[in-house]
């Protein structure tokens, strides 16, 4: 393995970490913000160091690119629900 | 060693069993939804590993992305109506009964049916090259099983007007805006929305894609903007969303009638513009796609609170 192959697993597995950490989070934390929180290191953090581990690897510019839209659109998309989840549950007597 | 490839098919395909079984079993029927939207990720996961991505996209959009706003929406509703609805048993039983004879028939005829070992692999994966379209799957759908796919779109187009003479829109066309940061969001992914499913519609040609996939893309930008509060009052759009309706049925009838005056069979279509009318007829059927499935969302009354609904329902 040369180096990009080294910084790209160690991207991946540091990004695997992150799901492994929310999934815990969000099984054990006791009320819905708090889980929120940890979900949402999983979505901007853990997905960010998953793609650019897999945009290392795919050798190709346009696939990079395409790997950080992704990204960006989960963000926008994770912003927005975490908003809605956190609203809803602060409604509810 | 052992192979990773197949412990994970096997954990997925158990946690698939266990996620339906928690679906069915679940007492509380919003966990159920939840678990529901769960399996449909799964799922797609599933036909991602069984090499189907056109199946894939079809179920992450359909499956579990716009069938789960609409259980969503359709749950909220029954919660604030539970103590007016009484379903009669009577009616129930009859209904049951009738969809077990249907369901009986259709086995039946199912079951003594001559069998027939068709295969398409030879002639979709040595795809005439005049056609232009190289996608296995949109060849099955538009080319060998055209008659299938217009019987379906006819289906669904049936389902449809039998779900909005059920159910009208609802009387108010825009929704109170309850949360400020969704519209600002819908606004900035409508675009990028609208582009995937352009995208999905021309690649299908080539590429895991085409009508199905971009339609239910196109639903689901709709719901966005639905749920957002931007779309205007359906009174004013409402002859235009009838044309999309109808437009993939009607597109495909035509193209497949008209290429009877060109000596060809039915739904046969001429060697030198394959391509052109398949993209035709498939962007007929993206909209009408999009258009059924916004349209089934709609015909569900918006989140009233249980008092508007008693007055209502009182009046």
């Amino acid at each position: 393995m040369n180096a990009l192959e080294w910084i790209a697993a160690i991207l991946l597995i540091a990004g695997a970490l992150f799901f492994f950490a929310g999934t815990v989070g969000m099984l054990r934390f006791p009320d819905a913000f708090s889980r929120l929180h940890a979900l949402t290191k999983v979505d901007n953090l853990g997905l960010g160091l998953l793609v650019l581990g897999l945009a290392l690897q795919s050798g190709s510019l346009a696939i990079a690119l395409k790997l950080l839209l992704i990204w960006v659109l989960a963000i926008v998309a994770a912003a927005t629900g975490a908003y809605l989840v956190a609203n809803g549950a602060s409604r509810r007597p | 060693m052992v192979n990773l490839y197949l412990v994970f098919d096997l954990l997925l395909a158990l946690t698939l069993m266990w996620v339906g079984w928690r679906t069915l079993t679940s007492p509380d029927l919003f966990r159920g939804v939840v678990l529901f939207i769960a399996f449909g990720v799964l799922m797609t996961l599933a036909w991602v590993r069984l090499e189907a991505p056109d199946v894939a996209m079809a179920e992450a959009a359909i499956g579990a992305g716009l069938t789960g706003a609409l259980l969503l929406d359709a749950l909220a509703d029954l919660r604030a109506r539970r103590s007016h609805q009484d379903i009669e048993v009577s009616r129930l039983a009859a209904v049951s009964v009738i969809t077990l004879a249907l369901a009986g028939v259709l086995s039946w005829v199912m079951l003594t049916l001559p069998a027939q070992h068709a295969s398409m692999h030879a002639p979709v994966t040595q795809p005439p090259n005049a056609s232009g379209i190289t996608n296995p799957v949109t060849l099955v759908l538009l080319v060998y099983r055209a008659y299938d796919t217009l019987l379906e779109m006819a289906v669904l187009l049936l389902a449809v007007i039998g779900a909005r003479a059920l159910h009208d829109e609802a009387p108010v066309g825009r929704a109170a805006p309850q949360y400020d940061l969704l519209a600002p969001a819908a606004r900035v992914l409508l675009p990028a929305i609208l582009l995937v499913a352009a995208y999905l519609l021309w690649a299908g040609a080539t590429r895991p894609g085409g009508a199905f996939q971009a339609g239910a893309v196109l639903g689901a930008a709709g719901v966005l903007l639905r749920l957002a509060g931007l779309l205007p009052s359906p009174a004013t759009y409402r002859r235009w969303m009838q044309m999309g309706l109808v437009s993939g049925f009607m597109v495909f009838l035509l193209v497949g009638v008209l290429v009877i005056f060109a000596g060809l069979p039915w739904l046969g279509y001429p060697a030198t513009h394959t391509k052109a009318l398949i993209l035709l007829v498939e962007t007929g059927l993206t909209l009408s796609i999009g258009m059924s499935l916004l349209s089934l969302f709609m015909s569900v009354p918006e989140q009233r609170s249980p008092s508007t609904h008693a007055r209502a329902s009182a009046s």
